[in-house]
């Protein structure tokens, strides 16, 4: 690449990073049985979506998305916090943190 | 070394390490190598210039977030017989529809890729910056902004109520 802006790499470079992060997530998501690895992977998603973000709001040299990714950590902290509480409860009715416990509940 | 050779290497090592937050078999292994992933992402935000978001992330998310977590494994004191078993076959069924995944992403952003080659952005010096994304927060965004705090304090009150250890019936 010959012509070499001030923020590193190019476009394409940072949508295949943030590409990549959202596959290995939805890979972990599939794969895990463990509650606590699963939240830590839809991290992994919502941190690749706001990569992206971040990413687009430099190159066209607008705030907007940068005030959206804010937003979507906000919620994210909220998301994990309910999250997790609902696993503490789910542990202490079933001692168990496999996630096909909650095939208990279709009867 | 260029600073197109440092963003490839912290592009490779974010995907390495959120590669070992699926892989390792211990919980807290992922919780560790999940910090380090966001570190980087954080590293890669101060890269493109947005340094209220890379402060952001660093004190929210690998701070506040991830110490949650780990206080959570804690509480839970798991052990090794408490790890799921994960079925083989369904291991590789996830791998094939991830990969299938990303594939299609790749290939329906191709066009971008083309257009993307030489872009060079435009007034990248002031967009992340906090004085930019304060005045936008509290003048554009305002009512978003005061929302989100209602969104706490329900997402606080929802936690307690949850966690709360039920009253003990006495038989």
């Amino acid at each position: 690449m010959e012509q070499l802006n001030n923020i590193g790499a190019s476009l394409d470079f940072y949508i295949f990073v943030s590409i990549a992060l959202f596959s290995i997530g939805a890979i972990g998501v599939l794969t895990r049985k463990n509650m606590i690895v699963l939240l830590m992977c839809i991290e992994l998603m919502l941190n690749a979506v706001n990569l992206l973000l971040v990413t687009f709001s430099t190159f066209f040299g607008n705030g907007d998305a940068q005030i959206f990714v804010f937003f979507i950590i906000v919620v994210a902290a909220a998301e994990a916090t309910i999250g997790l509480s609902i696993l503490i409860m789910a542990y202490r009715n079933s001692k168990s943190i496999d996630i096909e416990m909650f095939n208990k509940l279709n009867g | 070394m260029s600073l197109q050779m440092i963003s490839v290497i912290l592009g490779s090592l974010t995907i390495a390490s959120a590669l070992m937050v699926v892989l390792s078999k211990h919980p807290i292994r992922s919780v560790i190598y999940l910090v380090i992933t966001f570190f980087f992402i954080s590293s890669m935000y101060i890269l493109m210039n947005a340094q209220f978001l890379a402060i952001v992330n660093m004190i929210v998310y690998a701070g506040a977030i991830m110490v949650l977590f780990l206080f959570v494994l804690m509480l839970l004191n798991l052990n090794k017989e408490a790890e799921p078993e994960t079925s083989r076959m369904g291991a590789i069924t996830a791998v094939i529809a991830g990969g299938t995944l990303f594939l299609v992403m790749i290939t329906a952003l191709r066009d971008t890729f083309q257009y993307g080659k030489g872009y060079t952005p435009v007034k990248v010096q002031d967009a992340g910056l906090v004085e930019q994304l304060g005045k936008m927060l509290f003048s554009k965004y305002l009512v978003p902004f005061e929302i989100s705090s209602i969104l706490f304090i329900a997402a606080m009150v929802g936690a307690v109520l949850l966690a709360k250890r039920e009253k003990q019936v006495i038989d």
